[in-house]
């Protein structure tokens, strides 16, 4: 691997409990990684950008205020709109069991719930770059 | 408490315990090297009077009801009244939300607790840009006056006390619960209740900010003010360490970074002119309990005597009414498992008890569920009836502060209360707490603290049953509550019905009004009544106020 991984750790929507993506930020730096976290209350645009814009390899998206259904499609779709379908999406935070089938399907590769251990996301986003 | 030459026997003897203690060591050592609390403090293997020396009844606890009010704040406890079972309720629209508050009060629910959805939170009417795919979520959705009438539709104002966790906007929704009243034909005097109305903490750990920390900060003194004049028995703040703790924080931060909240305000009040006992009689606090019950005990107790503390003698209260530290108490959502959540029924009823043997003045006790979605009405009513469980079959409440005189209980107690010291000396020397805030310095601390806690927990140093041992397979749990999509459609046509039908001249007329109020320093509260009697919707009032003031802009150090 010529670079290290960069990551984008963003949170769409209102919800403003951070605590879930300043630890995945920590932890993914501590793992090597380059972490860019872009604070709270980011548009399905703002992320896409911000994403680009830092050329990163993945994004990961932490939100529990319900609205993942929503915003986080809209995330990989803009992605893909801008010929960035080769940034790995995932998600996490308090996002129901039933409610991960239609992520996925959308594009979200995979979603990590509440108690996942940080090494878990970082193996998994090791093993899953599509670059 | 005890003479010298009881406390030389004392040592002889301890250090014989421990020559004990140290041959048993050599055949079987103990479980762990290190023993720690739940926030990382070292819990010694035994406490004796030597922990507490110079301990002292008469200042260091006093009587209940009695400076420093370690023991609590009233002289009878919950031997006259229990503390209030209060639920946070709130989802969807005003009419689901109304029903879900007549069956809490059905079940034995003595007040209210207002949840709002984010959007409302942070200032956005149902059909902002931003508000997609949030409206109703996380809470109920108030744009304006009507849906705040049919939220309080058949509760009688006057009957119940109302909780609502509503902090930047916070001014709006009084008022328009003020105005719901004078509809019900109620005087703001009798109105009872609390507002969160605790912006620093926002801008801490829970991010439903608008307007940067000047302006806030007026609008709370603001509402300080006015209360003390009209809405007499009315909590002007609830002063939140609850969020603290959530995002990371240990017990002494959550007691040393509230109170320096506490500090803040206090010092805004006095600037803006107020007379400290005015208005610190109706301060309140909220704090969390998590599952180390001795320690949070103990937190509860160093919180009473350091306010009571801070009060007196930095700044000058005479009422003691003002050194009382009354607080309400929220079970640990973050202590949660999504995993096996049946065991956090268990979770709760500790916290439970931690929270009451703590003397706290309300409670809510979170349901099993949280930690996967919103709580259903049978998780809720499980919740609820633990606090009753505890009420009326421990014992726990009937007599007052029990652990008083452990030496264990009294040391924590100490320890917390001078560690919590520290960290407000040290916001001291950066400024205050809205300085430290801009330095990012709490936040920094609680992040080192959530790091430490999630790192602990991946070594196994910290066992969280179910998820990081005696786990097993698990089904998906079934039965959650969703809530309907569409309420973000309803909401919209709602607001658009409404601007088709109020008087659109006096809305203007009233938001100028408040508009010009903005840029001196008079009290906003009366300009913000105006507009919200002329069913100006939150939008509109707060969107006069970002134009004005601006909004926060938050910086992140990872």
């Amino acid at each position: 691997m010529d670079r290290p991984i960069r990551v984008l750790v963003a949170k769409p929507g209102l919800d403003g409990h951070d605590r879930g993506a300043k630890v995945i930020s920590r932890a993914l730096r501590d793992a090597g990684m380059e972490v860019i976290y872009t604070g709270l209350r980011q548009t399905p645009e703002q992320i896409v950008n911000a994403a680009i814009q830092e050329d990163v390899d993945v994004v990961a998206l932490s939100i529990l205020s319900g609205a993942h259904n929503t915003l986080l499609p809209k995330v990989v779709e803009l992605l893909n709109a801008e010929n960035a379908d080769d940034i790995l999406v995932v998600g996490g935070g308090v996002i129901p069991d039933e409610d991960i089938p239609f992520l996925k399907e959308k594009g979200i590769v995979e979603v990590f719930t509440p108690g996942t251990p940080t090494s878990t996301t970082i193996e998994f986003i090791k093993n899953n770059l599509k670059r | 408490m005890f003479k010298d030459e009881k406390l030389d026997k004392i040592g002889q003897s301890f250090e014989k315990f421990q020559a004990g203690v140290n041959k048993t060591l050599e055949k079987r050592p103990e479980r762990k090297d290190i023993f720690e609390s739940g926030s990382g403090e070292v819990v010694n293997r035994l406490y004796t009077p030597l922990d507490i020396k110079g301990f002292d009844y008469e200042e260091d606890l006093g009587m209940p009801g009695s400076y420093p009010f370690t023991r609590g704040v009233q002289n009878t406890m919950y031997r006259g009244k229990l503390w209030t079972m209060r639920m946070y309720a709130g989802f969807a629209t005003a009419e689901e939300s109304n029903k879900r508050y007549k069956y809490l009060i059905e079940q034995g629910s003595m007040g209210l607790s207002v949840a709002f959805d984010l959007p409302t939170q942070i200032g956005y009417d149902s059909d902002h840009a931003l508000s997609e795919g949030e409206v109703g979520k996380v809470g109920v959705a108030i744009d304006s006056l009507a849906d705040m009438e049919k939220l309080f539709d058949g509760i009688p104002l006057d009957k119940v006390s109302t909780s609502m966790t509503i902090n930047a906007p916070a001014s709006v929704l009084l008022a328009m619960y003020i105005a719901v009243a004078e509809k019900q034909g109620v005087s703001a005097d009798k109105l009872r209740g609390t507002i969160q109305n605790d912006i620093l903490k926002e801008y801490i750990a829970r991010g439903t900010y608008i307007f940067p920390t000047e302006p806030s900060m007026r609008l709370i003194t603001n509402i300080f003010e006015y209360c003390s004049k009209e809405v007499p028995l009315w909590n002007t703040i609830s002063i939140s360490g609850y969020h603290i703790r959530e995002a990371g924080s240990t017990a002494a931060q959550e007691v040393g970074f509230t109170i320096a909240d506490g500090i803040a305000y206090v010092n805004a009040a006095i600037e803006a002119g107020l007379d400290v006992d005015t208005f610190a009689p109706r301060l309140s606090f909220f704090f969390n309990a998590h599952n180390d019950i001795l320690e949070e005990v103990a937190k509860y107790r160093a919180a009473r005597r350091l306010w009571a503390r801070i009060m007196k003698d930095r700044f000058g209260a005479k009422n003691e009414k003002s050194m009382k530290l009354k607080f309400h108490t929220q079970t640990g959502g973050s202590t949660l498992t999504a995993q096996q959540p049946e065991n956090n029924i268990v979770r709760v009823a500790i916290q439970t008890l931690a929270a009451v043997l703590g003397g706290t003045q309300s409670l809510h006790t979170n349901s099993k569920d949280e930690a996967l979605a919103l709580p259903t009405e049978d998780s809720v009513r499980v919740a609820l009836r633990t606090q009753q469980i505890v009420a009326y079959e421990s014992g726990a409440a009937d007599t007052i502060d029990p652990f008083a005189g452990s030496y264990f209980m009294e040391a924590k107690t100490k320890d917390i209360e001078e560690k919590a010291m520290e960290y407000i000396k040290k916001i001291d020397e950066i400024g205050g707490a809205p300085r430290a805030i801009d330095a990012g310095y709490i936040q920094q601390e609680i992040m080192d603290a959530a790091y430490n806690y999630q790192k602990d927990i991946e070594t196994g140093k910290r066992i969280i049953v179910g998820m990081n041992k005696f786990q097993i397979e698990e089904e998906a749990p079934k039965g959650l509550l969703r809530v309907d999509p569409s309420v973000g459609e309803k909401q919209k046509g709602q607001i658009a019905d409404l601007k088709s039908k109020r008087d659109n001249a006096k809305v203007e007329e009233t938001l100028e009004a408040l508009r010009k109020a903005c840029s001196t320093d008079e009290n906003l509260m009366p300009y913000i009544l105006d507009a919200v009697r002329a069913y100006g919707t939150l939008g509109e009032i707060c969107g006069v106020m970002r134009e004005v003031f601006g909004e926060y802009q938050q910086s992140v150090q990872l």
